[in-house]
């Protein structure tokens, strides 16, 4: 494919204008209640943006890593931190701030992946999740003191104008994300991407290649907890709207870690895909339980049920198409394609 | 002086007796990395589950405590078989890291199953050996030290015997070797592959059990038993995946640094260091020493 405009080919461009147009002008016109942008779009867009931070050093770099959590509950305290401590920033520059501290918490706790990699990284990335709860959750500073352990967000405030309503909040995650996507994906397809993927593939070849591990690898945990980081303080400010350490335990890392793979390891539509289905996903089975049984099933036998579902779908991907969805998405497209151009030679 | 000894030796023992609880659920992981190099992640969930089957079987349909054990045993064989047939055998020659995320969801399989047939509270379950200090001990040698405890200690310590011998001397042990070792070979000599797989996935089934019970013992069977179970990682990595006496020793540290640094040093952390410390135990430990105390060193070749 030709590039048409700097390095985008024709097809990104398209895309790109489909995705705008469905998420500023028919999204918006068409949902009015709130209850789809409080409950499921801006979750949705947040925790697409957590997967992002997985898939980097997941899926394209292939290091085993469970802490995704660990860094958004650092990238949702270092932001309200900022706030309270250092108004003068700005939502903005905090923001970025607070993505770069969870990164410097990245960089510390992927450093393990340099020596070990599969479960035995798992293992050291767990530490991370457990070590950044504890330490929020046991110095009152990051909390400010605040002894009910549950504290409310600041409001959002861009250039003086306040960011409060629903909608408000959905183009502010919308923005961030869209920023952010368009930069992992350059970053996926420029040089920094083709050595995660050589490291990903065979690390010692990569290396003997001239590909530095050291680098590779460190900037993958660097850019993956930035994008947590970023993540966290969204979800936390946009979606929770308070912050306790809670919010951010170990589920939601495992949420987060099956966001990832049922979307499709090494993809970045398949972040969007796979949050999309995991959030969704219980979210239409209460309806089910409500409308078809009329509530006859109890709620915890459902939860339990979603479970299930889950686990068993986590099996039969990596039985059958362990790239997840997105390459599920592929194929029909392709089928599609393929369909279109046969009916087309025989009329 | 000697008040503080006794009170560091009743921390220290207290903490060596707790781990041997990690030791035995690190067991499991290690029969099953020991015989197929696939590491188990739905361990812990097998551990919740086989736990509340048992006590499942035992309150709400009044069956008899060795009955229900059996009971649950067979149900962990029965687990062991599916698992073999419907997640591993199609499995057979994917990656490590796709049989992991593979094990993973199988954990949440297990959980949901467990909740949705047994419900979610709390369940008490009473092993007749009470989590008190043994009268004998604390009169004669001033340490307050659990029965339970003690119990637990007991049981590993049996069941590594058991399991060690196993693998030592006896046919089976030997072909479960030959198997880790290069599953391909071991199958091509006629050693029978699914047999192995479901007498290995059957006996961590148990492990899991007798896990289980001990930990229902102490701590309620509740879900937060599938957490407890995540702390065996660290206890898997200081004393190597594949390693049996590993394990036991591995848990013995974890158990004991765990207690010492909580008495200790925790109190100027404001405490509940215990959530974090074995990792970062784990971490030292990957950066010096990556195959664990007693594991067989990695070799990787391009």
């Amino acid at each position: 494919m030709k590039p048409v405009f700097m390095t985008y080919t024709k097809k990104d461009l398209t895309n790109l204008g489909v995705c705008m147009v469905l998420s500023l002008i028919i999204i918006p016109t068409f949902i009015k209640t709130e209850y789809w942008y409080t409950s499921i779009l801006i979750p949705w867009l947040c925790l697409a943006l957590a997967t992002i931070g997985q898939q980097v050093v997941m899926g394209y770099t292939g290091q085993l890593a469970l802490g995704a959590a660990g860094f958004m509950a650092a990238g949702a305290f270092a932001m309200f931190n900022l706030i309270l401590r250092v108004p003068d920033l700005g939502f903005v520059g905090s923001l970025i701030v607070s993505g770069l501290i969870a990164a410097a918490f990245g960089i510390l706790f992927g450093l393990p992946s340099l020596k070990v990699r599969g479960i035995y990284l798992m293992v050291a990335t767990l530490a991370s999740q457990f070590f950044i709860i504890w330490m929020i959750d046991k110095f009152g500073w990051f909390k400010n003191y605040d002894s009910s352990g549950i504290i409310t967000a600041q409001d959002i405030v861009i250039l003086g104008k306040p960011f409060t309503t629903p909608l408000a909040m959905y183009f502010v995650c919308l923005a961030v994300t869209t920023v952010l996507t368009l930069l992992a994906m350059n970053m996926a397809r420029g040089s920094t991407g083709r050595n995660w993927m050589a490291v990903r593939d065979m690390d010692i070849a990569a290396e003997s290649m001239g590909v530095s591990l050291l680098k590779t690898k460190v900037q993958a945990f660097a850019i993956s907890a930035f994008y947590c980081g970023v993540a966290g303080a969204l979800f936390a400010f946009c979606y929770l709207k308070s912050l306790e350490p809670v919010a951010f335990d170990i589920k939601l890392s495992f949420k987060i870690l099956f966001m990832c793979i049922l979307g499709g390891l090494g993809t970045i539509n398949g972040a969007f895909i796979g949050a999309a289905f995991i959030l969704l996903f219980p979210v239409l089975l209460n309806a089910v339980g409500n409308n078809v049984f009329h509530g006859a099933i109890d709620a915890t036998i459902i939860s339990s049920i979603e479970q299930v579902i889950f686990g068993l779908l986590m099996i039969v991907f990596m039985i059958y198409e362990p790239l997840g969805m997105a390459k599920l998405w592929e194929n029909l497209k392709q089928n599609i394609k393929l369909k279109l151009t046969s009916s087309n030679k025989k009329t | 002086m000697v008040e503080e000894l006794l009170f560091f030796m009743e921390v220290l023992v207290g903490g060596l007796l707790a781990g041997t609880m990690y030791s035995l659920v690190a067991l499991g992981f290690v029969l099953i990395f020991k015989a197929s190099a696939t590491f188990n992640f739905s361990q812990g969930a097998m551990v919740f589950f086989s736990v509340l089957a048992f006590c499942g079987f035992m309150q709400d349909f009044n069956i008899p405590f060795v009955l229900a054990f059996i009971l649950a045993a067979l149900l962990m064989v029965v687990v062991g078989l599916c698992t073999e047939r419907l997640v591993l055998r199609p499995l057979m020659n994917a990656s490590e890291d796709t049989v992991l995320m593979a094990t993973i969801g199988l954990g949440y399989v297990l959980e949901g199953l467990a909740q949705a047939a047994w419900g979610v509270e709390v369940r008490r379950l009473d092993l007749g050996i009470g989590d008190f200090p043994v009268p004998w001990i604390a009169d004669n040698l001033k340490l307050f030290i659990s029965a339970l405890d003690i119990f637990a200690g007991l049981v590993a310590a049996l069941m590594i015997i058991g399991l060690s011998l196993l693998f030592k001397f006896t046919k089976i042990g030997l072909g479960l070797r030959a198997v880790a070792d290069d599953a391909g070979a071991a199958s091509s000599i006629g050693i029978p592959l699914k047999h192995i797989m479901l007498l290995v996935w059957s006996a961590a089934g148990v492990v899991a059990l007798v896990a289980g019970c001990m930990w229902g013992a102490r701590a309620g069977v509740q879900f937060a038993l599938v957490d407890l179970a995540l702390k065996a990682l660290p206890v898997l990595i200081i004393g190597g995946f594949s390693s049996i006496p590993g394990a036991i020793i591995g848990g013995l540290i974890i158990g004991a640094t765990e207690k010492v640094l909580e008495v200790y040093i925790g109190p100027f952390f404001g405490g509940a260091i215990e959530g974090w410390a074995p990792y970062v135990l784990a971490i030292f430990f990957l950066l010096y020493r990556p195959e664990g105390l007693f594991g067989e060193k990695i070799i990787r070749r391009v």
